[in-house]
């Protein structure tokens, strides 16, 4: 608590952990390349440094707020500094900026211009590398990293896994797997969380919207999209549309008219998903079996817990994700030539997510030997699909849904954010569907921000103990915690990236915490103004279980194993 | 692949030093000491016995000039470059080492595996510089003649 | 066997003094660095295989000779004539010794108590026998380096002999940790590696955590500063008072696990180091109840392995803890958030050898020593354009001039003196303008130089000061972590514009991008060595741009040692036109007609030497 003198105004701080935290709340947005409050302070770009009334400098990232502090933020010998840190920096990078994936979202690039960097007085001379295109979700350009660390921190401080990390030192140093391996040689989960902390195009989406865009193009395939509910939060604002407002009309009519045959609710599917998830869940607490269940939505966490925790693979549930299970059944519907009139059906499936982009490759994603879902494109991949098509998105009339998958429950919608699909599962247990019910079912524990959260409900007499965790850091706390015996759980939910997949991986990035807040509160808001709230209630889940499923469900909906 | 004694060798330094991320630096030395160099599948074997992550213990390696993931030589000749011995014209002895063993700025070991050339900042000697040392036998007031001296004299004792 | 209480260790004083009062002589090899380069090793050998022929006389690798002990000391600091032999209890010091010379030693010293004159140090006509009345000594002030060849540097009981762990004990029995904590505030000693941060302030913020049950105490001895090796004497001359400096140190602050960092490149240190520290457990010196206290301490010993910038505090802890060695932001600092994220003492070799001297002395008599705002000595080394290069130890407030020419000999074969580069490659130059500066932290820091843990490289004439500030930069350069941009990016492009200008390629510009980079790096790096990486090039260029200009606009180095500014030329009237020339050249630079004189074409020579190297008749000359 104090106050402090910043450019000459007297400014208030309360509880902020920094100087630049201080700054920021003022209104003055100093700019950072390293600086992210949810992992440690690196110090690395100075960027942030700041001038105090006796001409001393720091760095106002890593500097404890003082009552009585006298700072100037752009003095003039602050800003030569900091303007000729970016040129260096600029030195040291491809500067093929105009086809470069970043252009327009890039921070480097915004500074340059911000600062009126016109001419580079040094050589680049590093080293041209290799790009690294093995993963399937992310693709590596070592020439345009400027060893900020974000990427190191997020892998090791949020998601702990720490594929990435520093080599070498000084002008040699890089960031890169060890032994500069590829990330498809590494345990990389493609959570794509390193790509969100980049602030240039180092790390970027795999794209494939060319795919679509020669699929809408062959009159022969009838292309099908399916759109998962945190997309919906993250587009408008790209549009000059309300942070985190729903936009799924205006998507859908969208993409309508880029020329999708088709366009779905993912919501649907994540009804289906808790049908079938609390179905076993059900009967695995009645023979006490293979507990806690381990949601199966999330595809880095599946590989995560795979690879770091195998012997736990059976405590999975053996429900394909929610894109998994639209796209098998997608793909049944127009089984046949009766049904698809010789017609290739082509299943986009528009995600918040990177590691999507892997889960579709899975064995245990494919039926009768097909892959179900053609091809995965992140939100940042779709917005720019709409920008190319040059369609006016901020005033397009909003449409619903196609039919017959085209409705999803309000419980699926909320999927989306972390102890979304507990809260869906635990609606799907009450026995009532009115507001106090469901209101009481919302305040059980499984909403909010915090990363791992504990809570007990009691269904029919039995006493249950939930866990919902997002961040692999957090789940491997969890896990830990289960496997030393020191936490006994009934369902564990975990979503690889922290709040949930409207910080996933593919969303764009560039989201501070008014955004995330904002994509969080979208979606609940459009549960709210959903009349069915509860999965078991979407009448078109009650049709298809009666008709296309019939038979069919464990081959549709489910996988054998991991 | 390495043979098994390598990793029975890296398990008695473990067990030295305690599995803790805090042992990754001396366990590193005493492999380094032990074989010359650092083998990569070694790091990787020691990186999961102490429980830390590989990228990690890849960072640490290649943070220190000590490491290398490349066999050396035996001998390992060290010409000072620190300013004592630059003023007094340490650059020639080693152009002159380099010449002769058919050595560069990015190659430092004979295809024989008998020499590794480096610089070291600083040995500590200044009062003798130039020096360089063999095997951190510390060589005082080289020349480039002296230099070439010693590896005639080194090779002699390989015939 | 455990030395049980402060009785105890008297009573062990008595002994040692005993045995070694019973040697008729001693001698003395140094086993410094230094001389060990230049052969003490085979010195000692011969020595000990020349007393073991004495009928009746058992020696041995240490002591425990009845009458005459060949004994390793550490360095005794005249690096230049070593190897060096003293003979106690004569006092004399033997320079230069060889091999050959061991035999007339033992037969005329040894035997007779006769001296050798001809291995006695001379000077200017005079000869000195003992090591004391030689100039270089004579003139030092040793506090820190007081034992440093003067004894067994691997025997605990000589120390404890020459009243060593008499300031533990005062610690651990007569005064409370406050007492000890109040004693070195009130002594106003200054870390000696760099910064001169008041060692008591330190020490209080570390103790006043008193939430925080575990401290950790540690030495920086990772002194990497090329042209430095004051710490390294101290580890290997006399690692006891290092130990017990530390152990005060750990008391006062209430530490139980101590840590050294050596630095790679000293394996003689962590040598003597490691010997010492089990000596110290066996007599219960270290570990649990120490002396009968109650206190415990333990202490570790890290080896560097090849990272300048450990030398920085954070990196440092960084490292021991097994991670890349990269300086952390501040705050927090160390002392509230250093090893393991917990309270931390952190000082250099030399600030806690200074420890045990206080305590024992008084914080009244430190303060005798030094300036007023630098109580005290500081080690030097010295080397460089110098007569007597080596180690020394003056008190705070000597002059360059006392430095160089009373104890250093002055400027080596009588040249003039330049400058002087002080506190290592991002140290700064002082030049003859400040030959009459005491030297402490705050007068060298107003030059725009740091004290740094001591380096001092003499300069003269021949001294080319871009191509020493090209060099500095190149070794901060390769040094850098490669963490903050200012230091990674910054000190490269620097570099890159030093090297094109003693490479005759600079443009006047570039002196203003030089200067440029210069300031934002000094103001905007992460640690204090990023911060420090400029000074030579902005000391250098403030004092010497003249050379500067000179690189750039005249092609000319007037300390003649550019390569790229000489210029090939082929003296007509000695050139037979053999051609010889024309041949030997790389890359076809010399033309010429048979029997006439060649011409040497300056745009295309590499100036690799090779036409002066080979012409017969001394044809070809360079010009400056």
């Amino acid at each position: 608590m104090g106050f402090m003198t910043i450019d000459g105004r007297k400014v208030e701080f309360t509880d902020e952990k920094n100087v630049l935290s201080v700054i920021r709340n003022a209104g003055i947005n100093l700019p950072t390349l390293c600086y992210h409050s949810e992992v440690s302070t690196f110090g690395a770009c100075r960027l942030c440094t700041v001038e105090d009334d006796r001409g001393r400098t720091f760095a106002s990232c890593s500097e404890v707020p003082r009552d009585g502090m006298v700072i100037y933020t752009n003095s003039g010998k602050i800003k030569k500094y900091r303007k000729l840190i970016v040129e260096l920096l600029l030195s040291a990078h491809c500067r093929d900026c105009t086809t470069c994936v970043k252009s327009g979202e890039c921070v480097l690039q915004d500074l340059a211009h911000r600062m009126n960097i016109t001419t580079v007085r040094f050589q680049n001379t590093r080293e041209i590398r290799p790009l690294d295109t093995s993963s399937p979700a992310l693709v590596r350009d070592p020439n345009k990293c400027i060893l900020c660390g974000d990427c190191v921190r997020a892998c090791s401080e949020i998601q702990g896994l720490g594929v990435l990390g520093f080599a070498f030192r000084g002008t040699d140093a890089m960031v890169m797997p060890a032994f500069n391996k590829t990330l498809a040689e590494t345990g990389c989960v493609s959570c794509g969380q390193c790509r969100v902390y980049c602030p240039t195009g180092a790390i970027s989406v795999k794209t494939h919207m060319d795919e679509v865009w020669e699929a809408i193009a062959d009159p022969d395939t009838r292309v099908v999209a399916q759109v998962a509910p945190a997309v919906r939060v993250a587009v408008g604002d790209a549009f000059g549309l309300d942070k985190g407002h729903s936009v799924m009309g205006k998507l859908v009519a969208v993409l309508h008219r880029m020329g999708f045959d088709e366009v779905y609710d993912t919501a649907f599917a994540a009804d289906l998903t808790i049908m079938e998830e609390s179905k076993e869940f059900l009967e695995r607490l009645g023979q006490g079996d293979k507990l806690p269940l381990f949601t199966s939505c999330c595809p880095a966490w599946v590989k995560f817990l795979c690879d770091q925790y195998p012997e736990y693979k059976d405590n999975l549930s053996t429900c394909r994700s929610p894109q998994g299970m639209f796209s098998a059944v997608m793909k049944e519907y127009y089984r046949g030539y009766e049904k698809n009139q010789g017609k290739k059906t082509f299943v986009v499936s528009i995600m918040p997510c990177t590691a999507k982009k892997m889960e579709i490759l899975r064995p245990n994603n494919f039926t009768k030997g097909e892959q179900d879902t053609d091809v995965v494109i992140t939100t940042t991949e779709v917005i720019r699909m709409i920008r190319n098509s040059g369609i006016e998105f901020a005033t397009l009339v909003p449409e619903a849904c196609d039919m017959p998958f085209g409705f999803g429950s309000g419980a699926g919608v909320i999927f989306g954010v972390t102890g979304g699909v507990t809260e869906a599962m635990l609606r799907r247990f009450a026995d009532k569907h009115d507001k106090a019910t469901m209101d009481s079912v919302a305040e059980a524990g499984a909403r909010g921000d915090e990363g791992i959260k504990e809570f007990s409900v009691t269904y029919q007499g039995i006493p249950l103990n939930v866990c919902v965790a997002s961040g692999l850091a957090n789940a491997r706390t969890v896990m830990e915690n289960i496997k030393s015996g020191k936490k006994h759980y009934h369902i564990v939910e975990i979503m690889a990236c922290r709040r949930g997949c409207i910080m996933g991986g593919g969303q764009p990035p560039r989201a501070g915490n008014r955004t995330k807040s904002a994509r969080r509160d979208g979606l609940y808001q459009a549960d709210n103004v959903t009349s069915i709230r509860k999965a078991d209630e979407n009448p078109l889940i009650l049709s298809l279980y009666d008709g296309l499923l019939k038979g069919k469900v464990h081959e549709l909906l489910h996988v054998d194993s991991y | 692949m390495l043979d098994q004694s390598y990793y029975e060798k890296a398990d008695e330094i473990i067990d030295y030093y305690g599995r803790k991320a805090s042992s990754l630096i001396p366990i590193m030395q005493d492999i380094q000491g032990e074989y010359r160099y650092l083998p990569g599948e070694l790091l990787t074997y020691v990186a999961k016995e102490i429980g830390v992550t590989e990228a990690k213990a890849y960072s640490v390696a290649t943070f220190y000039e000590n490491f290398s993931f490349e066999p050396k030589g035996k001998y390992i000749i060290k010409v000072c470059d620190g300013t004592a011995c630059h003023v007094r014209k340490s650059i020639p002895i080693l152009e002159a080492l380099q010449k002769e063993l058919g050595l560069s700025r990015k190659k430092h070991t004979t295809d024989d595996m008998l020499f590794t050339v480096e610089t070291v900042s600083c040995l500590g000697a200044c009062g003798l510089a130039p020096t360089l040392t063999v095997n951190n036998e510390v060589h005082p007031s080289m020349t480039p003649e002296k230099a070439l001296e010693l590896i005639t004299e080194l090779r002699g004792d390989n015939v | 066997m455990i030395i049980e209480n402060r009785d105890a260790l008297l009573k062990e004083r008595e002994l040692a003094q005993k045995e070694i009062d019973s040697f008729d002589c001693r001698i003395l090899v140094c086993a410094g660095t230094g001389c060990v380069a230049s052969g003490s090793e085979k010195i000692y050998e011969k020595m000990k295989e020349l007393c073991q022929d004495l009928p009746g006389v058992s020696v041995e690798f240490q002591k425990d000779v009845p009458h005459i002990g060949t004994v390793k000391t550490g360095c005794q600091g005249i690096c230049e004539l070593g190897p060096l032999v003293r003979i106690e209890p004569l006092h004399y010091q033997y320079v230069k010794v060889s091999e050959e010379d061991c035999l007339e030693i033992f037969q005329r010293t040894v035997l007779n108590k006769e001296p050798v004159e001809h291995l006695f140090y001379k000077k200017g006509g005079q000869s000195y026998a003992s090591p004391d009345e030689i100039p270089f000594i004579a003139k030092q002030t040793r506090i820190v380096l007081e034992n440093c060849g003067k004894f067994d540097a691997e025997s605990l009981d000589e120390y404890i002999a020459s009243g060593g762990y008499d300031a533990l004990t005062k610690a651990l029995f007569d005064m409370t940790p406050e007492d000890v904590l109040e004693e070195v505030d009130k002594s106003k000693l200054r870390g000696r590696g760099g910064g001169g941060f008041p060692a008591g302030r330190k020490w209080k913020q570390v103790a006043a955590h008193k939430e925080e049950p575990v401290h950790y105490i540690v030495c920086n001895g990772d002194e990497g500063d090329p042209g430095a090796f004051m710490d390294g004497s101290v580890m290997e001359g006399d690692p006891y008072r290092l130990i017990e400096g530390m152990t005060i140190g750990a008391y006062a602050t209430a530490c139980h696990d101590g840590y050294i960092y050596v630095r790679a490149e000293y394996p003689l240190s962590v040598a003597r180091l490691r010997k010492a520290i089990r000596q110290a457990e066996e007599k219960g010196l270290l570990g649990e109840n120490i002396l009968g206290s109650g206190f415990s301490f333990r202490l570790h010993i890290n080896r560097g392995a090849g990272a300048f910038v450990c030398g920085e505090g954070s990196a440092l802890t960084a490292s021991i803890e097994g991670d890349r060695g990269m300086p952390r932001v501040k705050p927090p600092r160390t002392v509230d958030h250093g090893l393991w994220a917990k309270p931390t003492v952190l000082n250099n070799v030399e600030t806690f050898a200074n420890v045990p001297g206080i305590i024992l002395k008084g914080a009244d008599w430190f303060r005798t020593i030094g300036t007023e705002g630098s109580p005290g000595t500081k080690t030097f080394s010295i080397t460089g354009a110098i007569e007597n290069t080596g180690l020394i130890e003056v008190p705070m407030g000597t002059t360059l001039r006392e430095i160089i020419y009373d104890i250093g000999g002055g400027i080596k074969g009588g040249g003039d003196f330049k400058a002087i580069q002080i506190g290592g490659p991002s140290g700064g130059c002082l030049t003859s303008e400040h030959l009459d500066v005491g030297l402490d932290f705050d007068n060298v820091k107003k030059y725009n130089a740091i004290m740094g843990s001591g380096g001092l490289v003499v300069m003269d004439e021949n001294t080319c000061m871009v191509e020493v500030a090209r060099f500095f930069m190149s070794f901060t350069q390769r040094e850098s972590c490669g963490k903050c941009v200012p230091c990674r990016e910054g000190t490269k492009r620097m570099l890159e514009i030093l090297e094109r200008i003693v490479n005759g390629e600079g443009k006047l510009e570039d002196l203003d991008t030089l200067e440029e980079l210069a300031a934002m790096v000094k103001n905007m790096a992460l640690c204090g060595l990023g911060k420090s990486a400029p000074l030579p090039v902005i000391s250098t260029l403030k004092t010497f741009r003249k050379e500067y200009e000179e690189h750039i606009l005249e092609h000319k180095c007037a300390a003649k040692s550019c390569t790229a500014m000489r210029k090939y030329i082929i003296n007509p009237e000695f050139c037979k036109g053999c051609g010889k020339c024309a041949k030997n050249c790389p890359v076809g630079a010399i033309s010429g007609v048979r029997k006439q004189a060649y011409h040497i074409n300056p745009d295309v020579c590499i100036k690799c030497d090779a036409c002066r190297e080979n012409c017969a008749f001394d044809a070809v000359y360079v010009e400056y």
